[in-house]
C-alpha cells in the first residue's frame, strides 16, 4: 500500500487504529517529496527534521488518548504566505526571502491544535499575484499532471502538492479565485469560504477585503473536516465574523432532492474551452439526475467584475505591500545611502514585475484625481455583482459553472499577457467581490487527460449546501 | 488606447509607490498600465448612479478591544527580523541633515 | 501708506490619549520604556498582523466632542493615508478622512479683547507614529515603536483665530476640557499636546483668503507665539516683495527661531485615502452616546458658579484653583475630608503656587494627596504644630507626598505643650538678655520680637508662639 494515496480522513483514522504511525506517514510524504520535488517543485521551504520531531510528540499524544481529532496526525503543506512562526515565510518574494515569523497564523495555529504535522511551505506566485505560480521568485511549479503545464494559481504549490501525493492536504488563499483555479487545472478539491470565515490574522495580506484562506485535499469530505478545523472567529481579525454554526460536515450528506441549481448563461458563454464546456454540463446534468433542479438564468455583470476586482485588489494591494521597505524585515539594498534611495532600490530588486505592476495600478488608481472615477467606481460595481448574487440566490441554491475557463495552460501562455492571464479568473472572481463560499471539485478530464473542475458557489454562510451539493456529486464518480 | 500614460505619470507613481523602474521596465510599465486603464474604463459603461461604494462586504460593525494591556516585552523577536539594528532600534539612513 | 494685514490662523491639534494600552494592539502606553520594549507584530507592521479597536479610544474621542459642542457621527469608519516614512511601520496610518467621528463644533475663548467663538471643523482618531533618534556617531537614524499605536485625536479648527493670544488661549480651553475629561493629560512639552499651525496673511477688509502654510514642531505656547510671528512676518515680506506665499509645510527650530519648508520632491503630498479594509465600522447607538454624555464632569465654568455659591474663597482664588482640574479635584477631596475651605485655599494659593514656581512644575504634576494636605490642615488647627514648622512640613509632602501625620511624629515636631517648661526656658532668655528687658521696659515693644525668636529657637521651633508671648508679658509684669 503507498500510504501517501490515502485522503487525510484515511490517514488520520489508521493512525487513529494504530495501523500507521505517524513517523511512518511522515516519511512516507517526505520519500514522496525527495522523488518528485526536482521536478515538480511545489515546495519553497522544507520542514523535514522539525516535521519527524513533532511526528513523536503528536504520537505519544495520541497514544494517551489526549489528541483524538481526525486529523492528527495527518501532514500537512501550508502556502508560503501563511505565517508559520519560527519557520521561512516568503510569500515567493525575494524582498520576505529571510523572513522568519515570530508568530503563527490563527489559521494554522487551529490546524497544530488539531495535531496536524507540517511538511513544508509550499511554492505560490508571488505575493499571490498571478494565476500560474510563474511569477515566484523561486522558480515555477509544475502540474503533476502534465509538466509541461502550469498548476494554476496562486496556490499553485499547494493544489500540485496534493495532487502529487506531496502532501495529505494542504491550505491554500483565495482573493480571485486562488483555491478553486489551481485546484480545477490540478485535479484536487479547494474550497474558497464564505469571507470572515477563517480568520486572517497571520494571512499576508493582498487584498484585505478579498483574502480568505481554506482547505485543499483529495476529496469533499476531508475538505469539510479541514474546513471545520481552521474556520473559528478570531478577536484578532475585526473582519472576521461569529458564525451560527461551524459544523460544516454536517454538509456531508448524499441527497440533492429538490436542490435548485443555477446555471449563469455568462458563465457558458465566448472564451469557455467546448471541452470544459462539456464536462460541467454533464456535471450539472448528473446532480440532475439525483433530483437536483437544474435551471439556466442569466447572472450578469460578469464583464465588470475583472475590471472592479483589479481596481480593488490592486489599490489595497499598494497599500498592504508598502510596509515592505526595508526597514523592519526582509530584503534591503546593500547600496544606498539615503532614506528614499533605500526605499527604492528595495523594493525595486525586492518585488517581481507582476507585483510591481500591480502596485503601480494600485497607487494610481487611489492617487488624487482619479479615486472617484476608478477606486470608489469599481466599489459600486461591487456593490452591485453582490446584489446580482443576492438576487440569484433568492431562487437558486447552488450556482454551478466552471472553474476555469480551460484546462491548465502550457508555461508562459498566461503570464506573459497580464489581461489574458487576469481573464483566467473570469468566473471565480466575483464570488470574492461578493464573499460568497466556493469550491471546485474535479468532474473530467479533456482529451489531453487534463483535469477540469465544476464550480459551484452558494450563498454566504451556506457552506453546508455547498458541500451537501459538492459530496452528493462526489459519490456518483468512482474513486480514483 | 485611450489611456496614454506620460513619463511624468509614471515618475510620479513611483514617487508614491517608492518605486525605482529601468527606462525598459517604464516603458513596459507605461504600455501595461495604459492597456488596464482602458480595461477597467469598461466600468464606465455602467450606470452606478446612487449606489453606495461598498468596502466591506457584511454589515458587521463595532468589533472593539477592552483597553487592557495584554502585551509584555517582545523586543527581541520583533527585532529578529530587522535587516539592520542598533541599541534595541531598527537602525535607517539618517532622516535629517 | 503702508499696508495692514491680518492674520488668519487654523489649528490642527493633536492630543495623545489617556488609554493604558494603543489604539489597535494590546501593547502599554506607558511612558519611557527602553526603545521598542512596548511593540508587537501590530504595531511594528509585521505582515499578516491586524488591528483591533480599543474602545475607549471611541469614548474619549466622543467625550471630547460633546465637550466642544460637536456632534458626534454615529456612524463612522477608518481610512487608511499612506505615505512612505520610517517612524511609520505601515507607511500607512490609520486615521479617518471621509467619516471623523466628530464634525461641527465650537469653544468660547476669551482674551483682551472679549469673547469669541473657534469653530472646530472636525475631530478624527488616528495612531501615532514611532519615533525617530538620529545618531551623530553613526550618520543614521534609530527607530523606536513605543509611540507607534499611541491613540491620538487630532482637532482641527476653523480659521478662525487671528493673533497668537487668541491661539494660545483656544490650546487653554481645549487643554483645560480634556483635562477636565480624563481624556488626556494635555502636555505640550512631553507631546502629549501637539499643535500644527495653519497660516495664512490678507489685507485687512479683504474676504478672501490668502495662501496657507503649515507650520509644525511646536512644542511649547513660547514656541507657538514666536513662529506665529515669524510666519507672519516671513508672508508679508513675501508679498511685499511680490513675491507668491508656497503652501508647504514648515517645521519650526525653537533653538534658532526659524522655520524652513520640508519639500522634497521624494514627498509628494498625495495619500491615496482610501476606506481601511481591516476594520469595520464604527455604530456609535443613542444609548452608547448617553453613557458617555452621562460621564461627562462639572466643567470649569459650572466649578466656577458652584465654587461661588458654596464657598466663602475670593473670586479670584476660585478661578486659580479650577484653572486645573487636578487642583480643582485636590481642593474638593480636602473639603470632603474636612478641611475648612478657606484654609485649604491658603495652601493652594500661597504654599503651593510658591512651590510650582520653585520647582517649575504644572498643576497637574502635583504629586500631594488630597488626604495628606486635610491631615496637614487638621496639624495645624490643633496647634500640634505651629505654622512655621507646618510650612516645613509642607514642603517636603509637596516633594515626596509624605504622611504629615507619621512625619510630624518621627521628626518630633509637635509643639511643646508642656506650659512648666516652656516657662523655665522663657526665664532663662530673660536672664540670658537683660538689655532687651530693660528696652521693653523702656518702651520699646519691638524687643518682645527679640525675646520670641530667642525662645522659639531655644525650643527648636516647636513652640506654640501665642503660648510665648502670654508667658513673656506675664513675666514682664
Ligand atoms: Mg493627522
Ligand atoms: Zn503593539
Amino acid at each position: 500500500m503507498d500510504i501517501t494515496q490515502l485522503t487525510a480522513l484515511e490517514l488520520g483514522k489508521k493512525i487513529r487504529q494504530r495501523e500507521i504511525s505517524v513517523r511512518e506517514a511522515v516519511l512516507a510524504s517526505q520519500k514522496k517529496i525527495s522523488e518528485q520535488e526536482d521536478s515538480l517543485h511545489c515546495y519553497i521551504t522544507l520542514n523535514t527534521e522539525a516535521a519527524l520531531m513533532q511526528a513523536d510528540q503528536i504520537q505519544k499524544k495520541i497514544d494517551d488518548k489526549t489528541l483524538t481529532s481526525p486529523l492528527a496526525g495527518v501532514p500537512v503543506a501550508i502556502k508560503d504566505n501563511i505565517c508559520t512562526k519560527d519557520i521561512l515565510t516568503t510569500c515567493a518574494s525575494k524582498i520576505l526571502s529571510n523572513f522568519i515569523p515570530p508568530y503563527s497564523a490563527e489559521a494554522y495555529q487551529n490546524l497544530e491544535k488539531q495535531g496536524a504535522i507540517l511538511l513544508g511551505k509550499t511554492n505560490m506566485d508571488e505575493f499571490a499575484m498571478g494565476s500560474t505560480t510563474e511569477t515566484s521568485a523561486f522558480g515555477v511549479t509544475k502540474n503533476p499532471r502534465d509538466p509541461n503545464r502550469v498548476p494554476g494559481g496562486s496556490s499553485g504549490g499547494s493544489c500540485a502538492a496534493v495532487a502529487a501525493d506531496e502532501c495529505f492536504y494542504a491550505l491554500g488563499s483565495d482573493t480571485g479565485g486562488s483555491i478553486r483555479q489551481p485546484s480545477s487545472f490540478c485535479g484536487v478539491t479547494g474550497i474558497k469560504p464564505t469571507y470572515g470565515t477563517v480568520s486572517r490574522y497571520g494571512l499576508v495580506a493582498y487584498g484585505s477585503s478579498l483574502d480568505q484562506i481554506g482547505p485543499i485535499a483529495k476529496d469533499v469530505t476531508d475538505c469539510a473536516v479541514i474546513l471545520e478545523a481552521i474556520a473559528s472567529y478570531d478577536p484578532k481579525d475585526s473582519t472576521s465574523v461569529k458564525r451560527d454554526s461551524y459544523d460544516f460536515t454536517a454538509g456531508l450528506v448524499n441527497d440533492v432532492k429538490g436542490l435548485k441549481i443555477g446555471l449563469p448563461n455568462d458563465y457558458f458563454g465566448d472564451g469557455l474551452d467546448s471541452e470544459v464546456k462539456a464536462s460541467i454540463l454533464a456535471a450539472a446534468k448528473t446532480l440532475e439526475a439525483q433530483g437536483a433542479i437544474l435551471e439556466e438564468f442569466d447572472l450578469g455583470l460578469v464583464d465588470y467584475a475583472i475590471p472592479a476586482y483589479y481596481t480593488i485588489a490592486s489599490a489595497e494591494a499598494s497599500s498592504n505591500l508598502a510596509r515592505f521597505d526595508g526597514v523592519k524585515y526582509g530584503y534591503r539594498t546593500d547600496d544606498a545611502e539615503e532614506l528614499h534611495h533605500m526605499y527604492k532600490k528595495s523594493r525595486s530588486e525586492g518585488f517581481g514585475p507582476e507585483v510591481k505592476r500591480r502596485i503601480m495600478l494600485g497607487s494610481f488608481v487611489l492617487s488624487s484625481g482619479y479615486y472617484d472615477a476608478y477606486y470608489l467606481k469599481a466599489l459600486r460595481t461591487k456593490a452591485l455583482i453582490k446584489q446580482a448574487f443576492d438576487n440569484a440566490f433568492d431562487k437558486y441554491d447552488i450556482i454551478l459553472g466552471p472553474a476555469a475557463p480551460t484546462t491548465a495552460p502550457k508555461f508562459g501562455e498566461l503570464v506573459s499577457d497580464p489581461i489574458k492571464m487576469y481573464l483566467s479568473d473570469i468566473y471565480t472572481i466575483s464570488t470574492n467581490l461578493a464573499g460568497l463560499p466556493g469550491i471546485s471539485i474535479p468532474c473530467g478530464n479533456d482529451h489531453a487527460g487534463l483535469p477540469i473542475g465544476v464550480q459551484m458557489l452558494a450563498k454566504c454562510f451556506d457552506e453546508k449546501t455547498l458541500i451537501r451539493a459538492a459530496y452528493s456529486f462526489e459519490q456518483t464518480k468512482e474513486r480514483r | 488606447m485611450a489611456n496614454i500614460i506620460s513619463d511624468e505619470t509614471i515618475d510620479y507613481v513611483g514617487i508614491l509607490a517608492k518605486l525605482e523602474l529601468s527606462d525598459e521596465e517604464k516603458e513596459r510599465a507605461k504600455k501595461d498600465m495604459g492597456n488596464m486603464l482602458d480595461y477597467i474604463d469598461k466600468l464606465n459603461e455602467l450606470n452606478t448612479e446612487g449606489v453606495e461604494p461598498m468596502s466591506h462586504v457584511f454589515p458587521v460593525t463595532n468589533c472593539f478591544r477592552e483597553d487592557i494591556v495584554t502585551n509584555g516585552d517582545d523586543r527581541e523577536a520583533m527585532l529578529q527580523n530587522a535587516p539592520d539594528h542598533k541599541q534595541g532600534s531598527y537602525k535607517v539612513p539618517r532622516t535629517v541633515n | 501708506m503702508a499696508k495692514q494685514y491680518e492674520t488668519v490662523i487654523g489649528l490642527e491639534v493633536h492630543v495623545e490619549l489617556a488609554t493604558k494600552t494603543k489604539i489597535f494592539c494590546g501593547c502599554s502606553t506607558a511612558f519611557g520604556g527602553a526603545p521598542n520594549t512596548h511593540t508587537c507584530p501590530v504595531c511594528t507592521g509585521m505582515p499578516g498582523s491586524l488591528p483591533v479597536l480599543n474602545k475607549q479610544v471611541v469614548e474619549y474621542a466622543a467625550a471630547v466632542g460633546l465637550a466642544t459642542n460637536c456632534s458626534i457621527t454615529q456612524y463612522c469608519k477608518f481610512d487608511r493615508k499612506n505615505y512612505f516614512y520610517p517612524d511609520n511601520p505601515q507607511n500607512y496610518q490609520i486615521s479617518q478622512l471621509y467619516l471623523p467621528i466628530c464634525r461641527n463644533g465650537h469653544v468660547e475663548i476669551e482674551t483682551e479683547n472679549g469673547k469669541k467663538q473657534v469653530r472646530i471643523h472636525e475631530i478624527h482618531m488616528e495612531e501615532d507614529a514611532g519615533k525617530l533618534i538620529h545618531d551623530e556617531w553613526d550618520d543614521c537614524s534609530l527607530v523606536d515603536f513605543n509611540r507607534s499605536g499611541v491613540p491620538l485625536i487630532e482637532i482641527v479648527s476653523e480659521p478662525d483665530m487671528r493673533s497668537a493670544e487668541e491661539v494660545i488661549a483656544y490650546l487653554e480651553k481645549l487643554r483645560l476640557i480634556i483635562q477636565y475629561l480624563g481624556a488626556s493629560d494635555c502636555k505640550l512639552q512631553e507631546g502629549s499636546m501637539r499643535a500644527d499651525v495653519n497660516l495664512s496673511v490678507r489685507e485687512v477688509g479683504s474676504e478672501t483668503f490668502g495662501t496657507r502654510t503649515e507650520t509644525k514642531n511646536l512644542n511649547s505656547f513660547k514656541a507657538i507665539a514666536r513662529a506665529i510671528e515669524n510666519e507672519r512676518e516671513r508672508q508679508i515680506d513675501l508679498i511685499e516683495d511680490g513675491k507668491a506665499v508656497i503652501q508647504e509645510t514648515r517645521r519650526w527650530d525653537d533653538a534658532k527661531e526659524y522655520s524652513y519648508a520640508m519639500r522634497s520632491k521624494e514627498d509628494a503630498q498625495d495619500y491615496r485615502y482610501f476606506p481601511e479594509p481591516d476594520l469595520v465600522p464604527i455604530v456609535i447607538s443613542d444609548e452608547w452616546l448617553d453613557t458617555i454624555r452621562n460621564q461627562q464632569p462639572e466643567f470649569r465654568d459650572e466649578k466656577m458658579k458652584r465654587y461661588k455659591e458654596e464657598f466663602d474663597i475670593p473670586e479670584y482664588d476660585i478661578s486659580i484653583i479650577t484653572a486645573s482640574k487636578h487642583m480643582a479635584d485636590l481642593f474638593e477631596e480636602a473639603v470632603a475630608l474636612g478641611s475648612n475651605p478657606k484654609k485649604v485655599s491658603n495652601w493652594l494659593m500661597v504654599e503651593t503656587l510658591r512651590l510650582m514656581k520653585d520647582r517649575s512644575i504644572e498643576a497637574e504634576d502635583l504629586k500631594f494627596s488630597a488626604a495628606n494636605l486635610a491631615k496637614l490642615i487638621a496639624l495645624t488647627e490643633s496647634k500640634t504644630i505651629n505654622s512655621s514648622v507646618a510650612k516645613e512640613v509642607f514642603e517636603v509632602m509637596f516633594d515626596e507626598n509624605i504622611d504629615p501625620d507619621q512625619y510630624v511624629e518621627a521628626k518630633g515636631l509637635k509643639t511643646v505643650n508642656d506650659e512648666g517648661a516652656l516657662r523655665s526656658v522663657i526665664e532663662t532668655i530673660l536672664t540670658e538678655n537683660p538689655q532687651s528687658v530693660a528696652d521693653y521696659k523702656a518702651g520699646k515693644v519691638k524687643a518682645i520680637g527679640f525675646l520670641t525668636g530667642q525662645t522659639m529657637k531655644a525650643m527648636k521651633g516647636k513652640a506654640d508662639p501665642s503660648e510665648i508671648n502670654r508667658i513673656l508679658m506675664e513675666l514682664l509684669q
